[in-house]
């Protein structure tokens, strides 16, 4: 099936929250702290504005209390009195001109006596920087299997390395926007996001609303990539106040420049590996320290250091390991989901240690980790124990078959040997990715969802999960009209409208298509029950019953239901991070090449393919694209994407000097899927979304590693930062 | 900002509008002519989302303001043909969708002036609209799939 909104799209016919037509209504800009941390002493209106053209909101207008409610309620809506982050929301202000709005924010002045920020999370606070609780720890987590000191301690080699990644923008290509009203005394919130249901939690919270006076309804949204996860509860809290305070409808929508400034990032982190080995590479103990940059308030960062720690030993066995994590508190803005959730720093540190210890060991790195590849019945991390069926070496092996991997090598020293301003190397990665909420989350979550028969004999699927692009619109229809022998148009997939579709969870974490699209298919055999035929009717005949089932049930509902149910044999243990993390993981190996230009420093990246075990893939064009975008937004991150500070602002919020990817920065993507059906998820389906961006990273600077026999730690690998540690390594190979 | 009366011609229609003096282009076609196929992605001619041709060549829509386009000719998303588009549909040419339009019309340029490829790859002719989604495989593939048709048609 092609994508059911594609044409639509191509067409400049989908609209998204800015086209929507709105009349009557004022413009929301925000006014925002414009220091690190302190005590706000004034906030001043200029005086050539007349002020009276405007509304203005400040904390003292929510009707609740002033929490962005989440996992922690530290984060206010907007400051009261006390600024922790640059950018911080302080003042909101509503007007009928664009530009007029635009002149009015630069005329307030939010004064503040500044105190001592903290804005290095990996140099330990100074008393004066304390700000969350006793040392600036957000957040510890550990994870502890076997006795990792007596093992370090009996193993004949130790390679030990410290690892960084730097902060990542989503640039989704539609900004955050959100338009809220008041409707008969509801309020109505409408705009770009990925959980409807957060929003409306966050919304009640704080307006002190109950369900029947807010309704949250999701626009067709221009990517989230986790940028839309917890961050639009904040714009959806300032349309709403603005729109309540003005008795009018708002539209706040961000440019670029507030949009990267303001919004969340990927956490930047700091890893160090302390692995025991035996001569020939098998591992014997792994002892790691995760940190990450959490910002200035709680936000999601405990999840993300979960999901981080959990993946960061890698899909290999190993008896003993220790991984100690923790989110430091900084006066940043807070970071936040994106992609991979954690996943990505970690496996790059990971799959980057692996080739440094290979290179140590003076051994294969392909061999390096096909020994240690975790086999059927061996256990991760947390002691879960892998018996999925898929071969992790025959994915290995895939990948380097269709690089023509060894054929590579080869080519790359007799052009090495022969040429003096370039540098040619090819590299891998091998990883995993877990799909679902972790440990207990999907448990916890309680996901619904409702598949409706309706009078003319079509379907439609109630669900909270919103299309931003990965293609939930068409595999949603595939999944229910495969389920009900249907044709595609005979299913119809309802607006993602907290006032009608039930609360099946957030769009997030690979969850979707495996956990979302199973309650789907057993919501359809509910529907099924309830007309009292079996299996075997399907199309034309189920159609039928369901027409005949409204003549005799006028005015009544026929719906199916489907809650969430953990799949049997999985057991998770919170207190001591041991058990099963997730449902399914999917398994991969990526294999990057790259020529590195030795005058500018400049490394290109020449030739990619990814080759992955995602259970079954129920849409060969859509998972394709999937894969092929998250890896070039991992080459993004690996070699050119980053985010300058400067007293805790990025200075580069354009597009301009926050470089991504274009067409002619990449080459074509080479995606093979292996498909072992995974028995919970949607016709064997497991996650796919955020695995991609695993791989790219450590794959890209392993090629680069091969090529120039540099020694790189850190991502982006910026031609300045490879030209800093290139001479070094360069000299040091002669 | 003083109004300024402008006449053009808009997917071949005439049309005249009165805008400010420093009007974008872009936001003419959205907020006064109700033509919301053409996205503002960045606001400063990078990622080319707001595409649209003037004149029969691409431009950034947010780089241009609207008083330079009296008398000439101004062709938006909305001017193609639905039909002619499903090669990027079944391609994957298209995900989210807010650089889509603005992708749509460069390759639609390119489709009209297949000369450009004996100096240009299709890649390079492609960077100046950024897409987030697809690692540009769908594009770039859907693009060659509609010149080869045309090519053989």
């Amino acid at each position: 099936m092609h994508r059911r909104e594609g044409l639509a799209k191509l067409t400049g016919r989908e609209r998204y929250v800015d086209d929507l037509p709105l009349d009557d209504f004022l413009w929301g800009m925000t006014v925002r702290s414009p220091v690190p941390r302190g005590r706000v002493t004034a906030v001043r209106f200029g005086a050539d504005v007349d002020w009276s053209a405007f509304v203005i909101v400040d904390h003292r207008d929510i009707p609740g209390p002033n929490e962005v409610i989440l996992i922690e309620r530290d984060q206010p809506v907007l400051a009261a009195g006390y600024v922790r982050h640059v950018h911080e929301p302080v003042v909101l202000l509503g007007h009928r001109s664009r530009e007029g709005l635009r002149r009015a924010v630069r005329a307030v002045e939010v004064v503040v006596a500044p105190e001592p920020p903290v804005l290095d999370f990996r140099v330990p606070p100074r008393p004066d920087q304390i700000q969350y609780g006793r040392d600036n720890v957000l957040k510890r987590l550990k994870i502890e299997k076997g006795d990792v000191e007596r093992a370090l301690a009996q193993a004949p080699v130790v390679v030990s390395g410290t690892y960084e990644t730097g902060a990542q923008e989503h640039v989704y290509l539609e900004t955050q926007g959100m338009i809220a009203w008041l409707e008969d005394q509801v309020l109505v919130v409408k705009g770009s996001m990925q959980c409807p249901y957060y929003v409306l939690s966050a919304l009640k919270h704080a307006l002190a609303r109950d369900e029947s006076r807010v309704r949250v309804i999701q626009t067709p949204t221009g990517g989230g990539f986790g940028g839309k996860e917890e961050y639009p509860s904040d714009i959806a809290l300032h349309a709403a106040l603005l729109a309540l305070k003005a008795g009018r409808p708002v539209k706040i929508v961000y440019d670029r420049g507030e949009d990267m400034a303001a919004t969340t990032k990927r956490h930047p982190s700091w890893v160090r590996h302390r692995t025991g080995l035996t001569r020939d590479g098998r591992l014997l103990a792994q002892d790691l320290e995760v940190v990450l940059d959490g910002g200035a308030y709680v936000t999601l960062s405990p999840v993300v250091l979960s999901r981080g720690i959990i993946h960061a030993a890698g899909p290999y066995s190993c008896d003993n390991v220790r991984i100690a994590g923790r989110v430091m508190f900084t006066n940043a803005v807070p970071f936040g989901a994106f992609r991979g959730f954690g996943a990505p720093q970690t496996l790059f540190a990971c799959e980057r240690h692996m080739d440094v210890i290979a290179r140590t060991l003076e051994i294969d790195p392909v061999e390096l980790r096909r020994i240690n590849l975790l086999r059927d019945g061996q256990t991760t991390a947390t002691g879960q124990v892998i018996r999925d069926g898929t071969d992790r070496v025959a994915v290995l092996e895939r990948a380097l078959e269709l690089s023509d991997y060894r054929a590579k090598r080869r080519a790359h020293a007799a052009f090495n040997e022969t040429h003096a301003a370039q540098r040619r190397g090819i590299g891998l990665a091998a990883f995993y990715h877990g799909a679902g909420f972790t440990g207990g989350g999907e448990v916890h979550l309680n996901s619904r969802v409702r598949v409706a028969g309706l009078a003319d004999g079509r379907v439609e699927v109630l669900t909270a999960n919103i299309e931003m692009g990965q293609g939930t619109l068409t595999v949603f229809t595939q999944i229910a009209a495969e389920r009900l022998g249907f044709a595609p148009q005979d299913v119809a997939i309802a607006e993602a409208d907290t006032g009608r579709v039930p609360n099946s969870g957030p769009t997030v974490a690979s969850r979707t298509t495996m956990v979302v699209g199973r309650l789907i298919e057993r919501a359809c055999d509910d529907l099924r029950s309830r007309l009292e035929v079996d299996a075997a009717v399907r199309g034309a005949s189920l159609r039928a019953a369901i027409v005949r089932w409204h003549r005799e049930h006028a005015a009544e509902r026929l719906v199916g239901d489907a809650v969430y149910e953990r799949p049997p044999g999985i057991s998770w243990d919170d207190a001591n991070y041991r058990g099963d993390a997730y449902g399914a993981f999917a398994w991969a190996t990526y294999v990057a090449e790259v020529e590195v230009d030795l005058a500018t420093y400049s490394t290109r990246v020449t030739g990619f393919v990814a080759v992955q075990e995602v259970g079954k893939v129920l849409n060969e064009t859509l998972a394709r694209g999937q894969v092929q975008g998250g890896v070039v937004q991992g080459i993004g991150w690996a070699l050119m994407e980053e985010c300058k500070f400067r007293d805790g602002a990025m200075i580069n919020n354009q597009l301009t000097n926050y470089l991504i990817p274009t067409s002619d920065d990449v080459p074509p993507i080479h995606v093979a899927f292996l498909e072992n059906p995974y028995p919970h998820g949607a016709q064997g389906a497991k996650g796919l979304g955020e695995l991609p961006i695993d791989g790219p990273a450590p794959a890209v600077l392993n090629a680069v590693a091969a090529a120039t026999g540099a020694d790189p730690r850190a991502v982006p690998l910026t031609p300045e930062r490879l030209m800093a540690i290139a001479d070094f390594g360069l000299r040091s190979a002669e | 900002m003083t109004a300024i009366s402008i006449a053009f011609t808009l997917n071949g229609s005439p049309v005249s509008v009165d805008v400010d003096s420093a009007e974008r282009l872009l936001d003419t076609l959205r907020y006064r002519l109700g033509l919301t196929g053409t996205k503002e992605g960045c606001g400063e001619g990078e990622c080319g989302a707001c595409t649209v041709h003037l004149d029969g060549l691409p431009v950034d829509s947010c780089l241009v303001p609207t008083y330079q386009v009296r008398g000439r000719r101004v062709d938006t998303v909305e001017s193609l043909d639905p039909p002619a588009l499903e090669p990027f549909a079944r391609g994957g040419a298209t995900q989210c969708g807010a650089c889509t339009p603005g992708v749509v019309m460069t390759a639609w340029w390119i489709r009209d002036h297949p000369e450009l490829l004996g100096t240009h790859t299709l890649r390079e002719l492609m960077a100046g609209n950024l897409c987030r989604c697809t690692g540009y495989d769908g594009i770039v593939d859907s693009i060659g799939a509609v010149l080869g048709e045309r090519g053989s048609a």
